[in-house]
């Protein structure tokens, strides 16, 4: 199981802070997550939707020739922790490589001290972009 | 009562119509002494996002469940928690939230279960409120504390346990789910984790109707002839019905809960929290897949 810089970042910026802070902080990263490029905007019958999460949750995953990971989600505003949970994979993965992604750790949300604030279904629709990522790259590296 | 039942022709035909407000009602009456607004959402942090000026926060998940039991929390946690919010037990609560108010009636719910006399719903809940172009605050209220009384918790009314289950085959009984997961399919699906059950299906003999269907697309409720229509003459309930509602850990469930009991007046209606997560993991509990309701099992 291997990290990123940018899932390093994520874990400090969340081990600073007190219990109600993690909040906010997951807030916050849910206003980051940036639009979908028009290209996937246009075409919604590209993106895969993550069953795991109870809100409409949408991904892509390319691969590029170097094997660089591009990685798009798009969650509903309804749905700040969801959104906020995208945008933290965002943010860990995108811009890495195949073999960085296909090895990060799956435990990474415990590491955050979030678990106890959040539903066990939210954790596993985490768990499940995680894991649909990692499949959607298995399948674009073959 | 300490406040009148809102007077709306909408509502008037309700069985209890003082259980349910609009968004139109609640506008007119913030602020007002006695009146507590409550948000329970699905979401813990679209509260923070903005919320109807004055409304309180209740976490369903940290907040009204017991911290380690799979249980709710007791008497005194509950005085404590509502007395912390700055509630009263003599006062006006309404509640909304997201998801077509399923942690709003959950709330409800569990609040009930500690005897709160006056909880009204908000109709159409918080994405009505937002579609209206109403305004949201991110203003916290700073609410006086209370001193609410403990009462004890009362799981024999509306509540059902598992063992009230499998004493329950072939009585009235309501899958609220969806129909993949009434079938067994959704658990199925390949390469993809299940829903937090170790099995599919449903409870033999309870019949499907999803919880769904007793609301409009604006997430407002239908009219008594349409819930007639759906839960008396398609569902064969009637008031004498002894009737248990369940989905998968009892929020939607508790949506349908307030639809029979309060909208249509069926005197007697349990939610079992457990539900799917805690029938689809049990040792040795009949389960039957597919369409069908199937038959009473033998020998349980």
């Amino acid at each position: 199981m291997s990290t990123t810089k940018g899932a390093q970042e994520i874990v400090e910026a969340f081990q600073e802070v007190p219990l109600n802070v993690k909040l906010e902080l997951l807030l916050e990263y849910s206003e980051a997550l940036p639009a979908l490029p028009e290209r996937y905007q246009d075409h919604p019958e590209l993106l895969e939707r993550v069953e795991e999460c109870q809100s409409p949750v949408y991904l892509f995953v390319e691969v590029d020739a170097e094997t660089t990971v591009h990685i798009f989600l798009t969650a509903p505003d309804e749905a700040p922790t969801t959104k906020g949970f995208a945008s933290l994979l965002q943010l860990a993965l995108d811009q890495e490589k195949a073999e960085t992604v296909l090895a990060f750790d799956e435990n990474f949300v415990d590491a955050l001290g979030i678990t106890e604030l959040v539903s066990p279904l939210r954790i596993r629709g985490l768990q499940g972009m995680l894991m649909r990522i990692k499949r959607q790259v298995k399948e674009k590296m073959l | 009562m300490s406040f009148p039942v809102e007077s709306n022709p909408r509502f008037a035909d309700y069985a209890h119509p003082g259980a349910i407000v609009s968004t139109q009602w609640v506008a007119e009456n913030l602020g007002k002494p006695g009146l507590v607004l409550v948000e329970c959402n699905e979401d813990i942090l679209l509260y923070s996002t903005g919320h109807i000026e004055g409304a309180v926060k209740v976490d369903w998940h940290t907040e009204l469940n017991h911290p380690d039991t799979r249980d709710y929390i007791d008497g005194e946690q509950m005085a404590t928690l509502l007395s912390s919010k700055g509630i009263s037990r003599e006062d006006t609560i309404v509640i909304y939230g997201d998801k077509s108010n399923w942690w709003a009636t959950y709330a409800m719910w569990v609040f009930k279960l500690f005897g709160h006399e006056d909880i009204r719903i908000m109709d159409g809940g918080r994405s009505k409120w937002i579609e209206e172009g109403r305004e949201l605050t991110k203003e916290v209220p700073a609410r006086a504390a209370t001193n609410y009384p403990v009462v004890t918790r009362d799981d024999s009314t509306i509540r059902a346990f598992k063992d009230d289950v499998l004493d329950h085959f072939g009585k009235p009984m309501i899958d609220v789910r969806s129909p993949l997961e009434y079938t067994g399919e959704k658990l199925h699906m390949p390469d993809y984790p299940n829903e937090g059950a170790s099995r599919g299906g449903h409870i033999p003999t309870a019949r499907s109707v999803p919880w769904s269907k007793a609301v409009n697309e604006d997430q407002t409720f239908k009219t008594i002839e349409e819930l007639n229509q759906i839960y008396r003459v398609d569902a064969g309930i009637s008031d004498s019905s002894d009737v248990i509602a369940y989905c998968r850990i009892g929020e939607r469930s508790s949506h349908t809960w307030f639809v029979l009991k309060y909208l249509m007046g069926i005197p007697k209606v349990r939610n079992y929290d457990g539900s799917w997560t805690e029938w689809g993991s049990t040792v040795r509990v009949p389960i039957v897949k597919g369409e069908e309701p199937g038959v009473v099992p033998v020998g349980f």
